[in-house]
């Protein structure tokens, strides 16, 4: 019997459910999505006793198929769908000289045109990271769910509101062209960078699920940067930064499960053949005319990733990526990465002179990094005693369980006495 | 050496929340259990009946009556059955103990075959 893991069921469900939108009509995503599951069901039932097929993806293909033409034969559509459904999801027999495209070929703009609409500027940015995690990603509410720290049922609510919103905006399956494709090119880019950092920053718990996420932002990301209508520079400059960051993965947890900074990562796990890619794409990226927040942080990323070693890092260079950075974005979060630059460049107190003008921003009231930022400077200054209130700030204020345990061996440190002055500046 | 028929009993709804990848992890259990099973030759068959309730024959009053069998009413159905080589039911218990349709079917009704010939 067949093995299933070269098959990916996810994938599949995100591919079939990309098909079927097109055939049946984006307005009937809760229809397809009905399909794609009852699919999936039926294969969990057969397979375990009957054996796996002899061709899986054909298998489900085939039951999704005869759901469809059920569904719209009940709705009395099935004439003028029939035809589609059949050669949309069967390649077209020898014999036939019309120009049917075989379905591995429709594929790609399939799923592009997915998540043109799952991203559509008509739903909120909530609705449209969960809604193409769950369509074109294939993943389920529980899953979404616990990536975003929220319950199943507020995601099925998201979902579903999601669905009508779309419906009742009209939108249509379309790679949209022209004036159009940048302007609808925005949100699918700010909804994939939403996606990648969450399954990046382990900002709670400790879940498997955000490996996944990042693998997900990057495979959808490189259809983008691979099709001739959406492979824009931009792309290729956010492609680049998934990559460059997804390269340091492996080195990023230690054994025990423990969050390790970049000056303790082991970089000989950190993975070569992603970095080969991050700088095709980042080569790519330097084809337009425009310099983008991620053109900015794709270089600041391989800054990181391609220092041989720590203190091979070239901050100078980072510190200008920041600096160009601050202006088109500017962001208290991008100001706090700066400063830490900044303080690496000219020493820690002109990093705390950053953090203390940042802790006057609301927003980072809540905002872990900066006390965590805040304590490691004030030690490097030679001021324990601030290191210890701020650290212990940061931990109030931490959730994920790696970077309190990170937090709490810093605090370990920074209790030792006598401190630790270090030199300052270059 | 004798034949054991594994008969899956089970409740004919369930599985409709599992997203792709609890179905793959599902359906790899169950690959995973059949390849053990197959490496060491215990393996001699499986088929899955059709969800739907089948038909019903009696006779009565010297006439053949055919009704629809119960699905979905119904609270425990077939969903299909294994064959395995054992040398004793001890073995096929054995065997039978590891089988993922505990875990996610229902019970196993565990039977003999007897030989032919």
């Amino acid at each position: 019997m067949r093995s299933v893991t070269d098959l990916i069921f996810r994938r599949r469900a995100g591919q079939l459910t990309a098909t079927l939108a097109r055939v049946l009509g984006i307005e009937q995503l809760e229809l397809v999505e009905d399909v794609v599951q009852d699919a999936f069901i039926r294969a969990l039932r057969v397979w375990p006793t009957a054996g796996i097929p002899s061709n899986p993806t054909a298998w489900l293909l085939t039951v999704a198929k005869h759901r469809a033409i059920d569904v719209v034969r009940r709705e009395g559509r099935w004439r003028e769908k029939h035809q589609e459904i059949e050669s949309a999801i069967l390649p077209a027999p020898p014999d036939q000289h019309a120009p049917r495209i075989y379905f591995t070929d429709e594929i790609d703009d399939d799923e592009l045109r997915l998540i043109f609409a799952t991203c559509h500027p008509a739903l909120s940015r909530d609705s449209q990271v969960a809604l193409t995690l769950k369509t074109a990603g294939g993943f389920g509410t529980t899953e979404i769910a616990r990536a975003f720290l929220t319950s199943p049922t507020t995601i099925a609510q998201r979902l579903v509101r999601a669905k009508r919103n779309l419906r009742d905006a009209g939108v249509v399956l379309e790679i949209p062209t022209g004036d159009a494709l940048q302007e609808r090119l925005a949100p699918v880019l700010e909804v994939l960078y939403l996606m990648f950092n969450e399954g990046y920053s382990a900002t709670a718990g400790e879940d498997l699920i955000r490996g996944e996420l990042c693998a997900e932002a990057i495979r959808l990301v490189e259809r983008l940067a691979a099709h001739p209508r959406t492979g824009s520079p931009t792309v290729h400059a956010l492609a680049s930064l998934f990559l460059f960051q997804a390269a340091r993965l492996p080195a990023r947890t230690s054994a025990g499960g423990d969050l390790l900074p970049l000056d303790e990562q082991n970089r000989s796990l950190w993975n070569r053949q992603t970095i080969r890619r991050a700088l095709e794409h980042q080569q790519r990226s330097a084809g337009g005319n425009v310099v983008t927040p991620y053109h900015l942080q794709a270089e600041i990323a391989s800054c990181h990733t391609l220092a041989p070693r720590f203190v091979d890092t070239p901050w100078k260079r980072i510190l200008d990526c920041y600096d160009q950075l601050l202006l088109i974005d500017h962001s208290p979060v991008v100001a706090l990465n700066r400063a830490v630059a900044a303080a690496h460049v000219e020493g820690p107190n002109a990093g705390l002179r950053l953090v203390g003008q940042l802790k006057q921003e609301p927003t980072l009231q809540s905002y872990h990094p900066l006390y965590a930022v805040e304590a490691e400077l004030m030690w490097r200054a030679g001021n324990a005693s601030a290191a210890l209130r701020a650290v212990n700030t940061a931990l109030n204020l931490v959730s994920s369980h790696p970077v309190r345990r990170y937090l709490e061996e810093r605090k370990r440190l920074y209790s030792r006495a006598p401190t630790h002055s270090e030199e300052a500046g270059p | 050496m004798a034949e054991y028929m594994l008969l899956l009993h089970e409740n004919p709804s369930g599985f409709e929340g599992l997203s792709p990848d609890e179905i793959q992890k599902v359906i790899g259990e169950y690959v995973a259990w059949r390849s053990s099973l197959a490496e060491n030759g215990r393996l001699a068959g499986g088929k899955k009946l059709r969800d739907e309730g089948g038909r019903w024959l009696t006779k009565e009053n010297g006439k053949v009556r055919v009704i629809d069998g119960p699905f979905s009413e119904a609270n425990e159905v077939i969903g299909g059955f294994f064959l395995i080589n054992a040398a004793d039911y001890d073995e096929a218990v054995e065997i039978s103990r590891s089988c993922p349709h505990l875990v996610y079917g229902g019970r196993i009704e565990l039977r003999e075959v007897e030989p032919t010939g």
